[in-house]
């Protein structure tokens, strides 16, 4: 933030004063509507519902979607700063579950038609609706074109057998993008639709107990004949399969920048606490064993936020990044169980204790390698691209 | 109703330890971050609501130079209509009456019927905007807490004074008042404002543009000069109380009526 690039070849620059200034507004809204509570939300296991409008009333929720739909464009780097910016609360969970509608809206902007635009989006992005996006089930996760639950068409209405699992925002969510089974075997027999919670047949479970991502509500999802009106499927039936990938690119790429910022933060508290911990009659960055490992945290860190943004810019220029996105994806994850192990490492015990950041950023850290597609699954396309 | 809010680019204090340089002429400015002070930024906020209220335009002006104009699109952002940037080498080392004498000229330029000032910087000595008030031969009240727009020709003003006391008052259009903070609940700046205004161009006026000479600004004009920055010797610290829990409690009863804490 201290440094202002006047040109663009200048070097690697892509950040203007104008994402600056977001980053500085939605830091100051960090501190003061998020900061102060978020221990309370994490114990919790979410946050209230007016946050969203909140959070809609300064544009983090309708940044990057199109104006027409109430949203505000702008280069993907807007999209970065909110991101990190929404990762200075410190909680993981509160990014995801505020975040769920960037894995729920996507599909219906590029599948759906203009009313069905008109009717989900608006609402989500002014705050006033929550939306999820619903593919896991029990059965599997990584194996997307295996999924089980069934949609069959009876009359105007599709019939909804099944369930889901692992669904963040399920339990607050009015909107469900959901993938479900209307065709054949594999990923040509799969549809999305958009059901609404509350349809006949429809319930959720009690939030599940996790390691991480407290301020985010996970839960399942039953269909039990569930019935949704057929002007909810997004596309052609069978079509899904393209509404999933929709998201792929900028999923990973927010995993990403949440794996880095993580790290970040993780590494800031370490360098904080090194200063002023003293063992032995020296402070911990008396010692250069310290001295090294707060320098390969701070290098790892560097390393992989400068490769992200680099993944970042070129998908903003629309250059296909499915390799690379799956690489930074990683590659970042990597970073931060390294970083956030070492943190804990340097503040000892006390890196142990709920009363400190890291010890959150340690436990958030977990799930990045396994959301959004696990580190095998992104290894399995690397290895497809490149072999 | 037209009002023109003078807002300036301060250190921000909450970013930033402020440590004095080296050789005591200035605080250390490498790698500061910069902000809107924060008083000015309640005088926008009311000045924003004053307009959505009554209609009419807000303008922000700042004496300042390029890195400056982050502060005016930052007020656009939140709402202000226009922005004017007042930038010349011969403003540099004004002080306090340099500064009133830039914006008066700058007042003179346009038609408005509020001026507003913060009623203080993070870094400044809190006398703008009465001097601007007497420059202009306006009315003013300072540590202005609440406003209320009575017709096109008075306001009803709210001042704070000594011991959490407060008065009201009626004032004339046109007029200076400079703001307190708490008068408002500042908005975020929203992320659309900010695009909004990201390539919206910002005029700038200069010492001629606005007919001035150099005996009336900057560094020759100026007749206040600092001599000195210093962290001031600490003093005495804390007085800690000794005895039982009762005899503790008696003592602190005794200091507090001493001090006038308790009546
Ligand atoms: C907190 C949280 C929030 C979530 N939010 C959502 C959500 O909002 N919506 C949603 O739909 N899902 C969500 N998920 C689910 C998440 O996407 C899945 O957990 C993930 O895709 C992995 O699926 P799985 O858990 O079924 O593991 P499995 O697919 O059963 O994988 C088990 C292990 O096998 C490995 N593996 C799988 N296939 C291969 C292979 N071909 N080669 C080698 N190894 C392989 C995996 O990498 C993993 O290590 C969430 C999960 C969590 C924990």
């Amino acid at each position: 933030m201290s440094h202002t690039f006047k040109t663009s070849c200048e070097c690697q620059q892509y950040f203007t004063d104008s994402h600056d200034m977001v980053r500085k507004s939605l830091r100051d809204f960090i501190k003061k509507e998020v900061l102060p509570f978020i221990g309370e939300w994490e114990e919790a296991g979410g946050f209230p519902k007016e946050v969203y409008r909140k959070a809609a009333d300064v544009g983090i929720l309708g940044m990057g979607y199109p104006e027409e739909y109430g949203g505000i464009p702008g280069d993907i780097f807007y999209s970065v700063v909110v991101t990190e910016e929404l990762m200075r609360s410190g909680s993981g969970g509160f990014v995801a579950g505020l975040g769920s509608l960037n894995i729920a809206i996507p599909p219906i902007l590029s599948m759906g038609t203009p009313e069905q635009k008109e009717r989900f989006v608006p609402p989500v992005l002014a705050g006033e609706k929550i939306a999820a996006l619903a593919i896991t089930e029990p059965g599997g996760g990584s194996d997307v074109a295996a999924l089980q639950t069934t949609a069959v068409r009876d009359g105007d209405h599709y019939v909804i057998n099944g369930s889901k699992t692992f669904i963040t925002s399920a339990t607050v969510a009015d909107y469900i993008t959901c993938a479900v089974r209307t065709g054949g075997e594999g990923a040509h027999g799969i549809s999305l639709i958009v059901v609404e919670a509350g349809s006949p047949g429809y319930s959720v479970s009690q939030k599940l107990k996790k390691t991480g991502w407290w301020a985010s509500d996970t839960a399942e999802i039953y269909f039990d004949d569930c019935r949704v009106p057929v002007e909810n499927l997004l596309g052609d039936e069978n079509n899904g399969f393209y509404g999933i990938m929709a998201n792929f690119q900028t999923e990973r790429l927010a995993l990403s920048i949440m794996a880095n910022m993580t790290a970040k933060l993780a590494m800031e508290e370490a360098l904080k606490y090194a200063r002023k911990r003293r063992v032995f009659g020296k402070t911990l960055t008396g010692y250069q064993v310290n001295r090294h490992k707060l320098v390969d945290m701070a290098t790892l860190v560097e390393a992989s936020t400068e490769f992200t943004y680099r993944v970042a810019a070129k998908i903003g220029a629309g250059i296909d990044q499915y390799k690379e996105v799956s690489m930074a994806k990683n590659f970042a994850c990597s970073v931060s169980d390294k970083v956030t192990y070492d943190a804990v490492q340097i503040f000892g015990g006390h890196g142990y204790m709920r009363e400190n950041l890291v010890e959150r950023l340690y436990r958030d850290n977990r799930i990045l390698s396994i959301g959004g597609g696990t580190t095998e699954i992104m290894k399995e396309i690397i290895s497809k691209m490149i072999l | 109703m037209e009002i023109l809010v003078c807002v300036k680019r301060v250190p921000d204090t909450s970013e930033n330890e402020i440590e004095v340089n080296s050789d005591g002429t200035d605080i250390e400015r490498d790698d500061l971050v910069y902000s809107v002070n924060e008083w000015d930024n309640y005088a926008v906020e009311e000045a924003i609501q004053i307009k959505d209220k009554v209609g009419g335009s807000v303008t922000v002006v700042t004496v300042g130079d390029e890195e400056s104009e982050e502060v005016l699109r930052r007020e656009m952002a939140m709402g202000a209509d226009n922005g004017i940037l007042l930038e010349d080498d011969a403003f540099e080392g004004s002080d306090g009456k340099g500064i009133a004498a830039i914006l008066k000229a700058a007042v003179e330029k346009g038609n408005y019927d509020l001026i507003l000032t913060g009623a203080q910087a993070d870094d400044g000595a809190a006398q703008v905007g009465g001097m601007l008030a007497a420059m202009l031969d306006l009315p003013y009240a300072s540590l202005v807490n609440f406003i209320d727009v009575s017709d096109d020709k008075k306001l009803k003003v709210g001042r704070e004074i000594e011991g959490g006391n407060q008065e009201m008052n009626e004032i004339e259009l046109p007029c200076v008042l400079s703001i307190q903070t708490g008068i408002n609940e500042p908005r975020y700046v929203g992320i659309r404002g900010i695009r909004k205004v990201a390539s919206v161009e910002i005029p700038t006026h200069g010492a001629s543009d606005l007919g001035l000479g150099a005996d009336a600004v900057g560094a020759g004009a100026a007749k206040v000069k600092r001599l000195d920055y210093f962290v001031p010797e600490l003093g005495e610290g804390a007085e800690m109380l000794e005895g039982s829990t009762e005899e503790k409690v008696a003592k602190l009863i005794e200091l507090l009526k001493a001090k006038g804490g308790i009546k």
